[in-house]
């Protein structure tokens, strides 16, 4: 929005109106956002239908459908995706705006990134009937909420951390020049944060795609919905045993995520490398064709035009730079009776939340339970562990023999992101069917269900870690010949291990929240259940017990945040400070 | 002085009975202590000072960036009753990233609400005058350091300040860049070619605040104050290799280290207070070992101007004088005014081996820094000989803030370790008398 005033500053309106021929890059440009347009609207419409429609309707497993389905659960990702930018914009600048705000949204932001969130549908899903009685809407918007709830947090997290590590040089520019808030916000705070929150969104993203195939067809208690998409495909081919109908939403799948991330994602990380703070132009910059091709349109200025015109209104809001600038300190010291107000207000609504809970539980459920539900806990943090040690076992040495390489890191990084947005849930049918056809025991055969999709996080992570481990380093290590075990153990494992934890951190995460849907799967008639905290979440919502259903949720939120503060967060804090190549 | 005679001075601005603390608890830094300063118009004034004595807070409390915890900085309205401003050269230059030469120009103006066209003229005019034509379009990544001090620069006096600050405004620049930015600033300026009334240069070079001022202040530190006001008559452009350059640049060497003249342990500047209460500066028994080399050697024998000895080390006085005033307080010294004399025992350390210099560091480091001397009692005394450094670092808070007590306890372990008084494990963060071998 900002950096793009080039291009129009440098081409006078005048002449984006002469008429020019129109090149080839227009066309296909033109093509391409008339065809957004069309899927929007086309998309618009589906949703204003009323909930009998999807009677009327219903999924059919029929190829010639597939393309329809794929593109309306694409425009349920975008949608949370757009939703969770506007949140992310709003709720982090507030909370680093505001000392108060700050108190309550940095650590509810902590915790809800380390919540199962397909343990929420259940709650979700029929507030949101409700909320739209009879409507399409109601179920589209709990599906686009779920995915919301997986892409938020982290977005909004970073966003707030970019905002509070402003360069304080460039804050003191601003603040002498007597930049407007607005303006503060639109020249200097979006750009510095703008290439954390891109990555972050496509992180969002990839995990996302796991949560719109989960949410699409779900059942709570007797109310079930099936709306069109991937999802609601994959769940009937799945009742209906069609392993051919499974094997065509992969592809569908594959293909997905492979036109968004060229489409959408690598443009605009192309575009957000210019908002890298750096001083030197790094030698690689990434690349993307369709951005290039964007950027040759003349149309592009025209299309951008409106959103030029936004951002110059809202920095026209606020005063104009009086000559001499507010010093900062005076305004953020609060008063005493304010404070005073803020916290009786703050204990109050703690206080009155934990009785809440204390009632509730108390009346609906007893100890025994919660023993239950703590026991199935364990269970599951057993295969959490086992999985992940495995998994790491097996991508560690992978992953820095190709990042030591790096004309293979450079073709096989791309496929291990990849693999890491696929959601593995599209592939369980055919573990089940293994598992069906060989007798083999749940409780095990299911476990690498779990890691499916979330060990590419280790193998990408360690990659990256590997590949930027310093030539001299390497030479010194070669020249005095270590290697075998001492060079693993003196030159590797050191040099990858923050990129291990960030990895396997997001990797158990993501595992606790596959254990709703990995413990608990079905082909047809046939049902496979593994002891564990995810299958009993599964059953809960299944028979619409919303008071397993939170427990299960509370406990298994206990057991991630425990595990990432007592484990992941004290391994991370270890790497940075003892292995940190500076 | 060209400028001053040129011009008739007025009172631009007014700074009177200006302090200002860090922190709230006891144990604040009191970085500022009761600064009066009158910047007149038509007049260059240099700060000079060592880190840490308050310049850059005073820099920012003109610019209206910090609020003083005391006094008044008063910008006094001139005799055409326009309201008179300031604007910022920043050290680390401080440009935008994500916009081109002429949208960080453009920056100040556009929150003036000038309009486009105006805008745009004044950017580019600007531009021309600093001598940045051709790279308007430019991102700062591709420029040099020089050019993009010169963005810096085009976009204070794009919005036509009264009063020019500058924060070291060359020190991230080598020396050839510096020199050529420095020359074509002072030729702008003397040829009033530049819309401001005033500049004042926050410095730790003192050849730059000679070259450059008709004024300097030489700050003294913890805390911050004025220690002394130098004025430069010599008529500009200044010649470095004239004698009286030479002499005026001595003399503020001598006044920086005036304090310590007598003193066997100085109360003031680097060292204030007593005991274990000293702060310590970050210097590195490297860097001190060839300071006393270089002194030893020909062609100084013992006894080197400071002058001198920062040009051949290629040194600015905020990193010379910490390292001479550790010398000092090793006894290894002498500040003599201008000069830094070594003791015999800085002169048989010059000559000796590795392991002997060790034991006459070792010696000095026990009988004239009380803390480690502290340290080291601690450790004997205990059965375990280990001791938390924690311990020690809340010791040294009753004295001093949180950052100083950290850095003196980093140095003296690090001088500790060099001299093997006792060993330090960064991992439980606990003093001890371990020996890894």
């Amino acid at each position: 929005m900002i950096a793009t005033t080039k291009p129009l500053r440098a081409r006078p309106f005048s002449r984006i109106l002469r008429i020019a021929p129109p090149n080839l890059a227009d066309l296909i440009a033109f093509l391409l956002i008339a065809g957004g347009i069309a899927l929007l609207m086309r998309g618009a419409i589906d949703v204003a239908q009323p909930l009998s429609q999807l009677k009327v309707a219903p999924v059919t497993l029929d190829p010639r459908y597939l393309p329809g389905y794929a593109i309306l659960t694409t425009l349920r990702m975008f949608a949370a995706l757009a939703a969770s930018t506007i949140f992310t914009l709003v709720v982090a600048t507030l909370a680093a705006r505001s000392r108060r705000a700050e108190q309550i949204i940095v650590p509810a932001l902590d915790i809800l990134q380390s919540v199962p969130i397909l343990g929420f549908l259940t709650f979700t899903v029929t507030f949101f009937l409700r909320l739209f009685p009879g409507r399409l809407l109601g179920a589209e918007c709990a599906a686009i909420f779920a995915i919301f709830t997986s892409q938020a947090w982290n977005m909004a997290f970073s966003f707030y951390q970019s905002l509070r590590s402003v360069p304080s040089d460039l804050e003191e520019v601003t603040r002498g020049f007597g930049l407007s808030p607005m303006r503060r916000f639109l020249r200097l705070e979006l750009p510095f944060a703008i290439p954390g929150l891109v990555w972050n969104a496509m992180m969002s993203m990839s995990g996302g795609w796991f949560f719109v195939v989960a949410s699409e067809a779900i059942t709570v208690g007797n109310t079930t919905l099936a709306l069109p998409g991937i999802g609601s495909w994959l769940a009937l081919a799945i009742q209906r045993q069609d392993a051919v109908a499974v094997a065509w939403a992969v592809g569908a799948m594959a293909i997905l995520i492979l036109l968004y991330d060229q489409m959408f994602f690598r443009p605009i990380v192309a575009w957000a490398d210019r908002f890298r703070f750096e001083q030197t132009a790094s030698a690689e910059r990434p690349s993307s064709w369709a951005y290039d091709l964007f950027r040759r349109t003349r149309l592009l200025p025209v299309v951008l035009a409106p959103l030029l015109g936004i951002g110059r209104l809202l920095m026209a809001i606020g005063p104009k730079a009086p000559l001499q600038p507010k010093p900062a300190g005076a305004a953020r010291d609060p008063s005493r009776v304010g404070e005073l107000l803020w916290r009786t207000a703050l204990a109050a609504l703690v206080l009155g939340s934990a009785w809440l809970i204390v009632d509730y539980v108390s009346r609906t459920l007893s100890w025994a339970e919660a023993g239950r539900a703590v026991i199935d806990a364990c269970y599951t943090l057993i295969r959490v562990v086992v999985l992940i040690t495995l998994a790491s076992m097996a991508w560690v040495p992978i992953g820095v023999w190709i990042g030591l390489r790096p004309r293979w890191a450079a073709r096989l990084q791309p496929l291990a992101q990849f693999l890491a947005a696929f959601p593995a849930n599209v592939l369980f049918p055919f573990a089940v069917l293994a598992i069906v056809r060989w007798h083999l025991s749940p409780a095990i055969g299911l476990s690498p269900l779990m890691v499916l999709g979330t060990q590419w996080y280790i193998l990408f992570n360690v990659i990256a870690g590997a590949s930027v481990i310093p030539t001299d380093m390497r030479e010194a290590a070669s020249m005095f010949g270590v290697r075998g075990w001492q060079w693993w153990r003196t030159v590797a494992l050191p040099a990858i291990f923050p990129y291990y934890v960030t990895g396997a951190l997001t990797a158990s995460g993501g595992s606790w929240n596959a254990a709703i849907v990995a413990e608990a799967v079905s082909w047809g008639n046939r049902h496979l259940e593994a002891a564990g905290l995810g299958s009993y979440i599964a059953d809960a919502t299944a028979a619409g017990d919303y008071p397993r259903v939170a427990l299960g949720v509370a406990v298994m939120s206990i057991f991630v945040l425990a595990f990432n503060r007592l484990v992941w967060r004290r391994l991370y804090a270890y790497g940075e400070r003892r292995f940190r190549l500076a | 002085m060209a400028t001053s005679t040129a011009g008739t001075s007025t009172p631009l601005v007014e700074v009177r009975g200006v302090s200002h603390k860090y922190g709230r608890a006891a144990g604040t830094a009191q970085v500022l202590q009761d600064v009066d300063l009158t910047l007149q118009t038509n007049e260059v004034v240099g700060l000079l000072g060592r880190s840490g004595s308050g310049k850059s807070t005073l820099l920012r409390s003109i610019a209206g960036l910090i609020h003083p915890s005391e006094g008044q900085v008063r910008l006094v309205h001139g005799d055409d009753g326009g309201q008179p401003s300031v604007a910022m050269v920043f050290q680390t230059f401080a440009l935008f990233p994500w916009l081109t030469v002429l949208q960080n120009v453009e920056l100040g103006l556009e929150a003036q609400r000038v309009p486009p066209d105006e805008r745009r003229t004044r950017a580019l005019a600007a531009i021309d005058l600093i001598g940045l034509d051709g790279f308007e379009n430019a991102y700062p990544k591709e420029l040099s350091g020089g050019m993009r001090q010169r963005v810096g620069l085009a976009r204070a006096i794009v919005v036509n300040p009264s009063l020019l600050l500058m924060d070291e405004p060359f020190s991230a620049l080598d020396v050839l860049t510096a020199e050529t930015l420095r020359t074509d600033l002072l030729d702008l300026w003397l040829e009033g070619r530049m819309p401001i009334k005033s500049i004042l240069i926050v410095t730790h070079n003192i050849e730059e605040a000679v070259l450059m001022c008709d004024r300097i202040l030489v700050f003294s530190s913890n805390p911050g104050r004025v220690a002394a006001e130098i004025r430069v008559k010599l008529p500009q452009p200044r010649d470095r290799l004239d004698p009286a350059f030479r002499a005026l640049v001595d003399d503020i060497y001598a006044r920086m280290t005036v304090k310590t003249v007598g003193a066997p342990v100085p109360k003031d500047g680097l060292f204030p207070g007593l005991g274990i209460a000293m702060v310590l500066p970050r210097v590195s028994t490297n860097a001190l070992a060839g300071l006393i080399e270089e002194v030893d050697a020909q062609p100084f024998d013992g006894k080197a101007p400071l002058a001198e000895l920062a040009d051949s080390l290629q040194l600015e006085v905020n990193e010379l004088l910490p390292m001479a005033e550790t010398l000092q307080l090793l006894r290894f010294a002498e500040l003599t005014g201008p000069d830094i004399k070594l003791t015999p025992a800085a002169r048989r350390y010059a000559q000796a081996s590795v392991d002997d210099r060790k034991a006459l560091f070792k010696q000095a480091l026990l009988a004239h820094v009380p803390l480690a001397q502290h340290i080291r009692r601690i450790l004997d005394e205990r059965g375990s000989h280990d001791a938390p450094a924690r311990r020690f670092r809340d010791e040294l808070e009753d004295y001093m803030s949180p950052d100083y007590a950290d850095e003196t306890l980093r140095t003296v372990t690090h001088w500790g370790r060099y001299a093997e008084i006792f060993a330090f494990d960064e991992e439980d963060d606990r003093f001890s008398l371990d020996d890894p071998a």
